[in-house]
C-alpha cells in the first residue's frame, strides 16, 4: 500500500533553496506570549514567552525534525503554523501562504497530527471518526470510502474499523491519528510527537509510515523526543530550547558540533563509581574495555540544550 | 452542498455520540420524569382543574427539552476541549459554524424524549389526559421548538469557543429560563422589564405555539417568531463567530495547554 504524494501545486512566491527546491514551510522570527494571570484576591497578570524569535525553512519533500526538552516551545511553534494559534510576531508561510491571512487555504493544505491519547471521539468507531474528518476536509464522497480503506490498511487497523476507539491500545489510536491526518492527503504534514507512549514494535511501524510520507514526496516537520528516531528519520533538525532555536543543521552537522568530538567510553572492574577518575593510579584495578566512539544525536542534543 | 452534507452527518454523528453514554441516558430518561413529578404535585395542589394540569404537562416537558439543551450544550464543547478535538475541528478547513450547528441541534434534540416521556407519565401516572386540538401543528411546534432551542444552544457555543469557562452560563441559565421562558407560569404574571427578555428567547414563542396548538388557539404566528427568533440566533453567531474564533487563537483558549 502506498501514500499518494503531491506538493499541492499551489505554492506560491516561495523562495527556494540553494539546490532548487521549494520552501514549503517558512517560520520567520516567529514569537508568541501568553498572558496568564497569578493569585486570588490579588490579580497579577504575567507574560510568558513561549516561542522567542523563531526562524527555519523546510523544503519540499523534505523530513524536519524540532527537537527539545518539554515545554521548549516545540508544540507552541507548530500549533503557529497550523493557523490554531496567531504568532504575537514575525511570521510564518506553508506553499507560500501566510498562515494568518490565509488560514483556511493553509489548512486545507495540510495535515496535523498529535500524539497522546486525545483528540479522538472515544465513544465512536474509528470508521465514524474517519467518515467526519473526511467530510470536515471536504474529501470527495464517492472516494471517501476507497480513502479511508487505503487508510486504514496503510496502519494497519483494517478490520478493527468498526470497533469503538475507547477500546483501542495506545498505538491503535496513534495510527489512527495518522490516517485521519492524511485523509485529505495533504503536501504538509506535521506530527507533533506521533510516537510517545508506543511500544517499541508499533513505534518502528510509525516510523516505517512516516519515512514512507517523504518517498511519497510529502514535507514533514516532525517532533520528537527520541533522538534515535530524529536521526534515523530528519534530513535536517532544529533544536530549540527556551523558545529559540539553538542550533540547526543535518544530524551529521550536529553531532559533528560537540565540543568533544569523539565520546570515550571506559568498563573498569575493583573500583568504586565514584574513584573513576583516578582510577590509574590505583594498584589492583584493571580495565576491562576502552572504546572510544562517534557522539550519537542524543550527546549533541544534551549538550546543545544544557547549555542553551 | 458540501456544507448540507457535513451539516446533516454532524447531526446524526453526534446524536449517535450522545445517545450512547449510557450515564448521559439515564440522567436523560430520570430527569424529566423527576421534574414532571414536581411540576404535577405542585400543580394539583392547586386543585384538579384539567386545563391548569394540561399547561404544566406541557410546561414539564418543553423544560426537559431546555434542560437537556442548555447544560448538556456547554458541557459538550468542554468535554472537546478536554479531549483534543476542538482544536482539530478548528484546524479544519470546514466553517466552524457547521461543526457547531450540528452539535447543538444533536443535543436538542434528544430533548424529544424529554417530551414523549413527560407526556406519558403525565398520562399514565397522573392521568392528566392532553387533549391535541391540532396534532399535525403541534408535532410542528415541537419541533420548531427544538430546534430554536437548539439555535440558541449555537449562539451560546459560540461565547464557550473563546472563554474557557462559560460552561458555567450554560448551567447558570437552565433555572432561570423555565421561569422567564413561560414553562411553569404565564409570561404576563412576570414583572414588566422581564418581559423584554422572555421575547427575545425564542422557547418563549414556541412554548405559547405548542400550547396554542393543543388548545385549538392561534399558533401561526408564534410558531413563526420562535423560528425567526432561532435564525436570527444562527445568523447573529455565525456573524460574531470568526472574531470570536481569532480571539481564541489569539489567546490560545482552543486548548487546555
Amino acid at each position: 500500500m502506498s501514500i499518494k504524494g503531491s506538493c499541492g501545486g499551489a505554492s506560491r512566491s516561495s523562495p527556494r533553496t540553494r539546490l532548487g527546491r521549494v520552501n514549503v514551510v517558512e517560520a520567520i522570527d516567529l514569537r508568541r506570549t501568553y498572558k496568564t494571570t497569578t493569585g486570588t484576591i490579588r490579580r497579577r497578570s504575567l507574560e510568558v514567552e513561549a516561542v522567542r524569535g523563531v526562524s527555519f525553512e523546510i523544503a519540499e519533500g523534505e523530513l524536519f525534525g524540532l527537537l527539545g526538552p518539554n515545554g521548549a516551545g516545540k508544540t507552541t511553534t507548530i500549533k503557529m503554523l497550523i493557523t490554531l494559534l496567531i504568532p504575537t510576531s514575525g511570521a510564518a508561510r506553508v506553499l507560500g501562504h501566510d498562515v494568518v491571512e490565509d488560514a483556511r487555504w493553509v489548512r486545507k493544505h495540510i495535515g496535523y497530527v498529535f500524539g497522546g491519547d486525545r483528540g479522538l471521539y472515544e465513544r465512536l468507531s474509528a470508521l465514524d471518526n474517519l467518515r467526519y474528518f473526511a467530510e470536515l476536509y471536504a474529501v470527495e464522497p464517492r472516494g471517501q470510502r476507497a480513502r479511508i480503506d487505503e487508510l486504514l490498511e496503510l496502519v494497519g487497523l483494517k478490520g478493527r474499523e468498526k470497533e469503538r476507539v475507547e477500546g483501542y491500545s495506545r498505538g491503535m489510536r496513534q495510527r489512527l491519528h495518522i490516517a485521519r491526518g492524511l485523509l485529505h492527503d495533504p503536501p504538509v504534514v506535521f506530527l507533533d510527537e506521533p510516537t510517545i507512549g508506543v511500544d517499541p514494535v508499533g513505534a518502528r511501524e510509525l516510523r516505517a509510515t512516516i519515512a514512507s510520507l517523504t518517498q511519497a514526496g510529502k514535507t514533514v516537520l516532525l517532533t520528537t523526543h527520541y533522538m534515535f528516531e530524529a536521526d534515523a528519520l530528519c534530513d535536517r533538525i532544529a533544536v530549540i530550547a527556551n523558545g529559540e532555536i539553538v542550533a540547526q543543521g543535518t544530524p551529521r552537522d550536529l553531532k559533528a558540533g560537540v565540543a568533544d568530538g569523539s565520546v570515550v567510553e571506559v568498563e573498569l572492574f575493583g573500583v568504586e563509581e565514584d574513584s573513576v577518575e583516578r582510577v590509574r593510579a590505583l594498584d589492583g584495578a584493571s580495565i576491562g574495555r576502552v572504546s572510544s566512539r562517534e557522539p550519537t544525536l542524543e550527546d549533541a542534543y544534551v549538550q546543545l540544550v544544557t547549555s542553551a | 452542498m458540501r456544507t448540507l452534507r457535513l451539516l446533516g452527518f454532524g447531526f446524526v454523528l453526534y446524536l449517535k455520540m450522545y445517545s450512547q453514554s449510557a450515564f448521559d441516558g439515564l440522567l436523560a430518561v430520570l430527569w424529566p420524569l423527576f421534574f414532571s413529578t414536581v411540576v404535577f404535585f405542585m400543580y394539583g395542589a392547586g386543585g384538579d382543574d384539567p386545563a391548569i394540569l394540561a399547561y404544566a404537562a406541557l410546561g414539564a416537558a418543553v423544560m426537559g427539552v431546555w434542560t437537556a439543551t442548555s447544560v448538556p450544550a456547554s458541557s459538550a464543547l468542554q468535554r472537546q476541549r478536554w479531549q483534543g478535538t476542538l482544536e482539530l475541528l478548528a484546524a479544519a478547513p470546514a466553517h466552524f459554524g457547521a461543526v457547531l450547528l450540528p452539535m447543538t441541534i444533536a443535543t436538542a434534540t434528544i430533548g424529544l424524549y424529554c417530551i414523549a416521556a413527560t407526556l406519558l407519565w403525565s398520562r399514565f401516572l397522573f392521568g392528566i389526559a392532553l387533549a391535541v386540538a391540532d396534532p399535525l401543528v403541534f408535532v410542528a411546534a415541537i419541533a420548531a421548538t427544538i430546534l430554536s432551542i437548539g439555535m440558541l444552544g449555537f449562539l451560546m457555543a459560540v461565547s464557550f469557543v473563546r472563554y474557557r469557562t462559560s460552561w458555567a452560563i450554560g448551567a447558570a441559565a437552565e433555572y432561570p429560563v423555565w421561569l422567564i421562558c413561560g414553562f411553569l407560569v404565564p409570561v404576563a404574571l412576570l414583572p414588566d422589564w422581564v418581559r423584554p427578555i422572555s421575547w427575545a428567547l425564542a422557547p418563549t414563542w414556541g412554548m405559547t405555539a405548542i400550547r396554542e396548538s393543543a388548545n385549538g388557539g392561534t399558533p401561526l404566528p408564534d410558531l413563526l417568531a420562535c423560528l425567526a427568533l432561532g435564525g436570527a440566533y444562527v445568523a447573529f453567531g455565525l456573524l460574531v463567530l470568526d472574531t470570536v474564533l481569532r480571539s481564541a487563537r489569539t489567546r490560545g483558549s482552543l486548548s487546555l495547554t
